[in-house]
């Protein structure tokens, strides 16, 4: 049967993990997260996207973001172009959402940074 | 008069200022950028604090966290302000300047190094060819992009595959950038391996292993670079010549202690890591002096960083208190396939319930047993998988399995 070798991107730990593409089973996965991750890589890969916004803070020039959670991987580049429509008022509070329901995925576009000038 | 100065006021620093804390002390952070955080605020990528905090966080979240951890305590911060010199006669004497007072000195007991490190830029490495401009370090690439928001460039080429270059090759492609590879002169990657696969392979960005820059054309921007494949002596393999036309040149090719504005002290520094050689209570060779973080080595993750440097403020916190035993006597020696051991000494008797080893592999393995023998004596061993020379390991030691007073030599068996 044939068999999908791929990185766990979860953590840092860098699993080396080995799915079977008819079952889904996953092994060399050294914590639960990772099977969720390799069954996910076959059948729908998602990406955390981080980025940065314009701001008219004066302290950096740019806001740091994230996506409140996972976005699929084939909408990254349509994400980063609404990404360009965002700017960001001081005060800005790390936490905060700075465009609700991007592209239609149900996530936030969410500060990361806190800008108070 | 401080008790305690702190110089750098990122996850390090932070982290130090919050385990020194003490009401009755006298603590200041002194930090040179007008915002607390460091390097942190420019690594708007996640993956940070999945040890410290159980949480997935993006760099600036880590360092607004860290951060928050002492804003309550009475800890002075001096930002925008940058140290020059430092010299100890009974206490330390710091040179210090601020655009609000010029130069000015302070004078603390004790002193914590947590100026965190830099990168080796071209000269460092003698990158052949002409000179023109678009050639720069992957971090200030990194910090034009994400703090003072422009593009160093649209088609660009990377050297050297450590973690930063690997984050920055995503993250010129996600801004629009055509990323045409990432050259590396080892035979492996000296990136975490989560990096290759979401960072290059999500995006087809090729890696060249075991490869370098030969040549560099342009006249006033950069035009041409050429890589070559290297023998296992690292020697350009003749033929094997490829050419990219790029305008951008990055750079991420080693991390360095930033240490040298405290040259005056002539402490002992290790030629392995450039960082100071210290005990394990971070203790360098000059009393009440103390480092930690990457000012001390190069870690990979911030995590360790800060677990470290909580240490490190912890015991500068006993100097001061005058509760810290010092005799710092003896050696721990890196072993067959092991590129470092931190601390390099280490004292039995006032040692803790155990003693913490951060240390590196010299090579890539599967599967490796780590020995901690002393003399002929195995007094611990540790199993460990996927080992590489880019992710540190850690093992402690309880004082219990320790012969007293001898030498600790930490090894690795690849089986």
């Amino acid at each position: 049967m044939a068999k999908r070798e791929m990185i766990c991107i979860v953590c840092p730990v860098g699993c080396h993990l080995s799915v079977d593409e008819e079952t889904l089973e996953v092994t060399g996965n050294r914590c639960p997260r990772g099977a969720k991750y390799g069954k996910k890589e076959l059948t729908n890969p998602t990406r955390m996207l981080t980025s940065t916004v314009k701001t008219n803070a004066t302290l950096q020039r740019r806001v740091s973001i994230k996506t409140s959670d996972e976005i699929p991987k084939g909408k990254i580049f349509e994400i980063m172009d609404e990404l360009n429509t965002i700017d960001a008022q001081v005060p800005v509070k790390s936490g905060d959402i700075l465009l609700k329901n991007v592209c239609d995925t149900g996530v936030d576009i969410v500060a990361t940074t806190s800008l108070d000038r | 008069m401080y008790d305690i100065i702190i110089i750098g006021g990122g996850a390090a620093g932070l982290s130090a200022a919050k385990e020194a804390y003490d009401p009755d002390l006298n603590i200041l952070i002194i930090e040179r950028e007008a915002k607390l955080g460091g390097i942190l605020k420019q690594c708007i990528h996640n993956g940070f604090g999945i040890h410290k905090f159980n949480l997935e966080l993006t760099g600036p979240e880590f360092a607004e966290k860290t951060a928050d951890g002492i804003a309550d305590l009475d800890i002075e911060v001096m930002l925008e302000t940058t140290v020059t010199d430092i010299i100890q006669f009974k206490t330390f004497d710091l040179t210090v300047m601020n655009e609000a007072h010029g130069e000015f000195h302070l004078e603390a007991k004790s002193v914590i190094i947590a100026t965190g490190c830099y990168e080796k830029t071209r000269s460092q490495i003698l990158l052949p060819g002409d000179r023109p401009a678009g050639i720069m370090t992957a971090g200030s690439a990194q910090r034009y992009l994400n703090i003072d928001g422009y593009m160093v460039g649209k088609k660009v080429f990377i050297l050297g595959s450590g973690d930063i270059g690997l984050i920055m090759a995503r993250r010129m492609t996600l801004e629009g950038a055509d990323v045409l590879g990432v050259a590396e002169l080892m035979p492996y990657s000296n990136g975490l391996t989560r990096n290759i696969a979401q960072c290059l392979d999500d995006y087809d960005i090729p890696l060249y292993l075991s490869h370098t820059i030969t040549n560099i054309v342009g006249k006033e921007r950069l035009e041409q670079i050429v890589i070559q494949e290297v023998d296992p002596h690292f020697q350009p393999i003749a033929g094997t010549e490829k050419t990219f036309d790029v305008d951008t040149l990055l750079l991420s090719v080693g991390l360095v202690p930033d240490i040298q504005m405290f040259e005056s002290l002539k402490f002992a520094v290790s030629p392995v890591t450039k960082g100071a050689i210290v005990d394990q209570h971070l203790q360098t060779s000059v009393d009440g002096l103390f480092a930690c973080g990457n000012a001390l080595h190069v870690h990979d993750l911030v995590d360790w960083v800060a677990e470290e440097s909580e240490r490190a403020g912890r015991y500068a916190k006993m100097y001061v208190q005058g509760t810290l035993d010092t005799h710092r006597q003896e050696d721990v020696i890196p072993g067959d396939n092991v590129r470092y051991v931190l601390p390099h000494r280490y004292d039995f008797d006032s040692a803790d319930d155990s003693v913490k080893f951060a240390l590196r592999s010299t090579l890539k393995a599967a599967k490796g047993t780590f020995k901690i023998t002393q003399g002929e004596t195995l007094i611990m061993h540790k199993k460990a998988r996927h080992i590489a020379p880019a992710e540190m390991e850690h093992i402690v030691v309880p004082k219990e399995k320790m012969v007293s007073n001898a030498p600790i030599t930490i090894s690795l068996e690849v089986t």
